[in-house]
C-alpha cells in the first residue's frame, strides 16, 4: 500500500506538471491548429534561465524558497519573450499557408533553438541548486510525499485556477474563446484576432516556464535536451485528453502521469517511453479525438 | 526610411534583452564561477539589426513574387527553365555519370567516404520523399526503418552469417513490412497527429534497441559486420571503399529510375492527389488505405536497404545512430531541396551532408543551421530549391483554333 501510494504521488505530481506543458499546446492547437513543437524548448529556455537566476543567487550566498521563486519569475518573463518572438517570427508569416507548412517551420525553431542553447551555454547536464527546504509539517508522510513534491502540486494547483479564472470570467479570455470558436467572426465583431493569438503563446509559455522551473528544482539538473522528451510527452497527455480542450489536457496530463509511474513500477523502468507512445497509439486508434474532445467533422 | 530605421532599432534591442541572460552569463553551480561574457551582447545587437533589414527586404521580394504570380507571369528561375529542357537534361546527367564514375579514382580513400554517405543521405531522402513529397504524410521517424535495415543485416550476419547481397533485398522487404505495420493503425491520422506518432514510433524503436540486450546487445551495439563481398576476393580497405562507391552509386542511379517511373505512374499520381486534398481524392474512387499505405511501404523500402548497406560500411552498429535528430536531417533534405523533386533531393542532400564535411570549424553550427534554415525557408521559398515539376500537357492547336474552340 505504500508503495502504491508512492507512486500515485509521484505519478500525480509527474502528471501535474505534463499537464502544465500541455495547457500550452492545447490552447495554441484550439486557436491556430497548429503543434507547436517547439512549445517544449520554451519550458527548457524557462528552466535554464531560472538555473542562471538561481545559480548566480547562490553563488552570492542567497538560498531558499525566496530564490526560486525570483527565479521562476524571471524565467517566466524570459519565456513569455521567447514565445511572443516565436510566433512572430515563425507561424505568423505562415498563416494561411499549407498546413504542413507552419508544422516544418516548428520543428526547424525547435531544433534551431536546442541547439542554441547548446552552443551558448553547453552540452552537459548542469546542477541546479536544491532550494526547496525540507518542511518539518511534512515529516510524518515523508516516505510518500517529500516537499518538492507538495510545493509543484500546490503551484500547479494555484496556476490552474488562475488560468480557469482568466479563460472562464475575464474580457480578454472571452476575447480567447471566441477566437477558438471562429476567428473571422471574432475578427468581425471587434476582436484583435493577432493579439489574442500572441496572448496565448505568452500565456503557454508562461505555464511552460512554470513546470520547466519546477522540474529543475525537483530533478535538480538541467540540459539543453530536456525539453524535447518533455514536449513531446506534454503532446500525448494533450492528445489523451483531447486536443484544444482545457480540462482535457490537464486530465491526460494526470493520466500519463500515474500510467507512467505506474508502469515503471510494477514493470519495468526501462520501457517507461514505450508505454507512453504505446499509450499515444492506442488512443489515436481507438479514440481519436481523445477523452473529452469532440469529434470535428471535417467539411469540404 | 527613419521609421525603418528605429525598428530595426528597437528589434536589436529587443533581441539583447532575449539573448541576454543565455548569451552573457554562464554559471558553473559546482564550482561556484560565473562568467559574464558581455561581447556577446554587441554581436547580438549588430547581428539583429542588419538581420531585420534582410528580413523586411525578403518579406517585401515575397510580396512581390506573390504579386506578379498572380498575373500569370513566369516565376521560375532560370536554374529551373533550363532544367525543364529535355535535351539539357539529358547532357547534363550524362556528364554527372562520368564524373560519378570516375570520382573515386582520383580523389583518395577519405574523400570517397564522404561521398559514400552523402549517396546514403540521397537515397534516404528519395525514400523519405516518396512519403512527405509525393504522398504529403509527415514522417517523422523515418530513421526506424533506416535502422531496421541496418539491424536485419547485421543480426543476420552476426547469426546465420549471411552475406551482404543476400541480406541486402531483405532489408528492403523488412523495411516495407515495419513500413505497412506502422502504416496500418495510424491510417486515420490527419497530417499533424501523424507526424507526432510517427516520432513516437522512431522512439519506441530506439528504446527497443538499447534495452533488448538478448536480440540487439543494447547500447554496445554490434560489431563486425561483413563488407559487402565480391566472389570471395579479398580486398583491403581502400579497394573496398571504392566497391562500396560503386555499388551506393548504383542503388542511387536505381532509385533515381523507380522513384521517377513511381511518380508518374497511376500510383504516384494517387499521391500528389492525396498530398493535394484528401477528400476530394476519395470522392474521386482512390482507394485511400492502399495508397496510403503504399507510401509508406516504398518509402520504408529504400531506407531498409539502404539500412543494409550503411551496416556494411560501418561494420559497427547501435542505437546511438538511428536518433530523431537523423530523421530531423533527412527531414531538412527533403525540406529544402523541394519536396516531390528528385534533384532537388539530390541537391538537398549534398549541400546538407557535404557542407559540414568540408567546413570542419562550422560544423557545430550544422543543427542550428539546419533548423534556421526548415523554417525560413517555409516562410521564404515553400516549394524548396527546385520545385517538382509536374508533367504539364500543353494544347498545341494553331491560335485560332483556341480562339474559336
Amino acid at each position: 500500500m505504500e508503495y502504491f501510494l508512492e507512486l500515485f504521488f509521484g505519478g500525480l505530481t509527474r502528471g501535474s506538471i505534463y499537464a502544465l506543458i500541455a495547457l500550452g499546446y492545447t490552447m495554441v492547437y484550439g486557436i491556430i491548429q497548429l503543434i507547436n513543437f517547439a512549445h517544449g524548448e520554451i519550458y527548457m529556455i524557462g528552466a535554464f534561465v531560472a538555473l542562471i537566476v538561481a545559480g548566480i543567487c547562490t553563488i552570492y550566498g542567497m538560498t531558499g524558497i525566496s530564490v526560486l521563486i525570483l527565479a521562476g519569475v524571471i524565467a517566466v518573463i524570459y519565456a513569455c519573450a521567447y514565445g511572443f518572438t516565436l510566433e512572430k517570427i515563425a507561424y505568423r508569416p505562415l498563416r494561411g499557408a499549407p498546413r504542413l507548412s507552419p508544422l516544418i517551420s516548428a520543428i526547424g525553431m525547435s531544433i534551431f533553438l536546442q541547439n542554441y542553447v547548446l552552443l551558448v551555454q553547453t552540452p552537459d547536464f548542469l546542477p541546479f541548486p536544491s532550494l526547496i527546504p525540507d518542511f518539518a509539517f511534512m515529516e510524518p508522510v515523508a516516505y510518500i510525499i517529500g516537499s518538492p513534491e507538495l510545493v509543484i502540486l500546490v503551484t500547479t494547483f494555484v496556476t490552474m485556477i488562475l488560468l480557469t479564472l482568466l479563460i472562464k470570467k475575464t474580457r480578454v479570455g472571452k476575447a480567447m474563446r471566441a477566437t477558438q470558436q471562429d476567428m473571422n467572426m471574432a475578427r468581425l465583431v471587434g476582436v484583435n484576432v493577432d493579439r489574442i493569438i500572441s496572448l496565448t503563446f505568452i500565456i503557454g509559455s508562461a505555464l511552460a516556464a512554470i513546470g520547466g522551473v519546477l522540474v529543475a528544482s525537483y530533478i535538480g539538473q538541467v540540459n539543453f535536451y530536456i525539453g524535447f522528451l518533455a514536449g513531446v510527452k506534454a503532446f500525448t497527455a494533450a492528445v489523451l485528453g483531447g486536443i484544444g480542450s482545457i480540462a482535457g489536457a490537464v486530465l491526460g496530463g494526470l493520466v500519463l502521469g500515474w500510467a507512467e509511474s505506474f508502469a515503471a513500477g510494477y514493470i519495468s523502468s526501462d520501457y517507461e517511453d514505450v508505454f507512453t507512445f504505446g499509450l499515444l497509439v492506442l488512443i489515436l486508434i481507438l479514440r481519436p479525438s481523445g477523452i473529452l474532445g469532440k469529434t470535428r467533422k471535417q467539411k469540404v | 526610411m527613419l521609421r525603418d530605421f528605429k525598428q530595426s532599432l528597437l528589434i536589436s534591442a529587443w533581441f539583447v534583452f532575449l539573448t541576454f541572460p543565455l548569451m552573457a552569463v554562464r554559471v558553473n553551480t559546482t564550482d561556484q564561477v560565473v562568467t559574464w561574457r558581455l561581447m556577446n551582447m554587441v554581436w547580438v545587437a549588430i547581428g539583429s539589426f542588419v538581420l531585420s533589414y534582410a528580413w523586411r527586404f525578403m518579406l517585401e521580394r515575397k510580396k512581390v513574387r506573390k504579386k506578379t504570380a498572380e498575373e500569370g507571369a513566369d516565376t521560375r528561375s532560370k536554374l529551373q527553365i533550363k532544367l525543364e529542357d529535355m535535351s539539357f537534361r539529358y547532357k547534363a546527367m550524362g556528364g554527372l555519370l562520368i564524373v560519378a564514375l570516375v570520382y573515386p579514382l582520383v580523389v583518395n580513400t577519405y574523400q570517397t567516404n564522404i561521398m559514400i554517405s552523402a549517396l546514403i543521405y540521397v537515397v534516404l531522402g528519395l525514400g523519405l520523399n516518396i512519403t512527405v513529397g509525393l504522398a504529403g504524410l509527415l514522417d517523422l521517424g523515418f530513421v526506424a526503418f533506416f535502422g531496421v535495415g541496418a539491424y536485419t543485416f547485421a543480426l543476420l550476419n552476426h547469426h546465420f552469417d549471411l552475406g551482404f547481397w543476400m541480406t541486402l533485398p531483405l532489408g528492403g522487404v523488412f523495411g516495407c513490412l515495419l513500413g505497412v505495420i506502422l502504416g496500418f493503425p495510424i491510417l486515420r491520422l490527419r497530417g499533424d497527429y501523424l507526424a507526432i506518432v510517427t516520432l513516437g514510433f522512431g522512439m519506441i524503436f530506439k528504446v527497443v534497441m538499447e534495452n533488448w540486450d538478448s536480440l540487439s546487445f543494447g547500447p554496445s551495439g554490434i560489431a563486425n559486420i561483413d563488407k559487402p563481398g565480391l566472389f570471395g576476393m579479398d580486398m583491403n580497405l581502400a579497394q573496398s571503399t571504392t566497391y562500396i562507391y560503386y555499388i551506393m552509386i548504383a542503388l542511387v542511379v536505381f532509385t533515381i529510375l523507380i522513384t521517377n517511373r513511381l511518380k508518374n505512374s497511376r500510383i504516384g499520381r494517387a499521391w500528389i492527389a492525396l498530398r493535394e486534398d484528401e477528400i476530394a481524392c476519395v470522392a474521386m474512387g482512390i482507394d485511400m488505405a492502399r495508397t496510403k499505405l503504399s507510401a509508406y511501404a516504398l518509402g520504408a523500402f529504400w531506407a531498409g536497404m539502404v539500412g543494409v548497406l550503411f551496416a556494411s560500411k560501418t561494420t559497427f552498429i547501435n542505437p546511438a545512430s538511428f536518433t530523431f535528430m537523423e530523421s530531423a536531417i533527412i527531414l531538412s533534405i527533403v525540406v529544402l531541396g523541394g519536396m516531390g523533386s528528385i534533384l532537388g533531393v539530390i541537391l538537398g542532400a549534398f549541400i546538407l551532408i557535404l557542407m559540414p564535411e568540408y567546413l570542419r570549424d562550422l560544423s557545430e553550427y550544422r543543427m542550428l543551421a539546419f533548423g534556421a534554415a526548415m523554417a525560413l525557408m517555409m516562410i521564404f521559398r515553400p516549394q524548396g530549391l527546385v520545385s517538382g515539376l509536374r508533367q504539364k500537357y500543353e494544347y498545341k492547336g494553331t491560335k485560332d483554333q483556341v480562339n474559336n474552340g
